[in-house]
């Protein structure tokens, strides 16, 4: 029996495999995506671990008397300015403006850098106050969980001196476009988990 | 640069063949729904600062349903408007892996709290700071204490 035996509805040659394959260019992005997911599984074991731990003071001091909540306003304030101006560097990204995606750029990572220092400065005064990791249980899963949110700004920071250097030496290129897309997930991302990190820890905290 | 819904579409020849094959294909964002998005951030991060700096509820409980309902919503509003999540873009994948993502977490969170906050009511009397000091305190100190 030859192939023409078989025949189709509209007579076309039946085809039984994909001869095209499309490679979906959102593809990093969706992958991306769900490395996301999985750094918010991550986020989600630490703030049970937090929820479970948060009340084990072991005599020691509680959120009530530790944290300030005015420098805590000054910091989600910085997060979340950053947030707006990564936004408007996109943005510009979509118009080819590099000059203008390098500057938003620069104003988001000293938005970061103030997050930052002003989360180091608490963890000093804290631990020099005698209120380190290692005074309960409450300060280990506190530690743990804002220092991995602090930590991962920290990378993110790199991430983005390191993409402003490609930026400014080599342009707008695809690829540099999409990983300024990532690093927009990124950043948008952590400044969601600092929503979790100010209203579970900081504000509920200090109401104990 | 071909637009975002055009490079979607897998029949598309010019997204299979086309000379922009390596174009990046981004979200759709706009000022207004940054703007709107952060507007609202705002507003849903300075009241639950405001309910709890202020005092303005003498409910402990209340207060403490009030900041994390908050906290919800900002999230979600983070979600749609910074993320750009909505349940077309990667074919739908975000969505299903965010789903799958909460679902998780909800079951992460809920039971560790739940089993956890048992087997304390069950094995532990509650103690304040105050209590938990009789307990460190070294044999000398008790009989001072008498």
């Amino acid at each position: 029996m030859s192939a023409a035996a078989i025949e189709t509805a509209d007579n076309a040659v039946p085809q039984f495999y994909v001869k095209d394959e499309p490679h979906a260019e959102g593809g990093v992005l969706l992958g991306f995506w769900i490395y996301l997911m999985s750094d918010c599984l991550i986020f989600a074991v630490l703030f049970a671990c937090y929820a479970v731990y948060g009340h084990n003071y072991a005599a020691g001091p509680s959120g009530a008397h530790l944290f300030e909540l005015d420098w805590l306003a000054v910091s989600t304030a910085a997060l979340l300015l950053s947030s707006i101006t990564y936004g408007f560097a996109m943005l510009e990204m979509a118009r080819k403006r590099k000059g203008a995606v390098l500057a938003w750029l620069a104003i988001t990572a000293c938005f970061g850098l103030v997050f930052l220092v002003l989360e180091v400065n608490e963890f000093t005064h804290m631990v020099l106050a005698g209120a380190g990791p290692d005074r309960s249980a409450f300060l280990s899963s506190f530690f743990t969980l804002v220092g991995t949110h602090g930590l991962h700004v920290t990378f993110g920071l790199i991430w983005m001196f390191t993409l402003m250097v490609q930026v400014a030496r080599s342009g707008l290129t695809a690829d540099h476009q999409r990983r300024l897309a990532c690093l927009s997930l990124f950043w948008h991302f952590l400044d969601l988990v600092w929503i979790g990190v100010f209203s579970f820890v900081y504000l509920i905290g200090a109401l104990s | 640069m071909s637009s975002a819904s055009e490079s979607r579409d897998p029949h598309n020849a010019e997204y299979l063949h086309g000379s922009d094959h390596a174009n990046v294909d981004l979200p759709h964002a706009t000022l207004r729904g940054y703007l709107t998005g952060f507007g609202l951030s705002v507003i849903l991060t300075i009241v639950p600062f405001w309910i709890v700096m202020g005092h303005v509820f003498s409910d402990k409980n209340a207060t403490i349903l009030l900041v994390l309902a908050f906290g919800a919503v900002q999230i979600v509003v983070h979600m749609v408007y910074f993320l750009h999540m909505n349940s077309r873009s990667e074919g739908g994948w975000n969505m299903m892996a965010l789903i799958f993502t909460v679902i998780l977490v909800v079951i992460t969170l809920s039971g560790s709290i739940w089993i956890m906050y048992d087997e304390n009511a069950n094995m532990m009397p509650a103690m304040t700071p105050d209590q938990m000091q009789m307990h460190t305190m070294t044999p000398e100190q008790m009989q001072q204490m008498k």
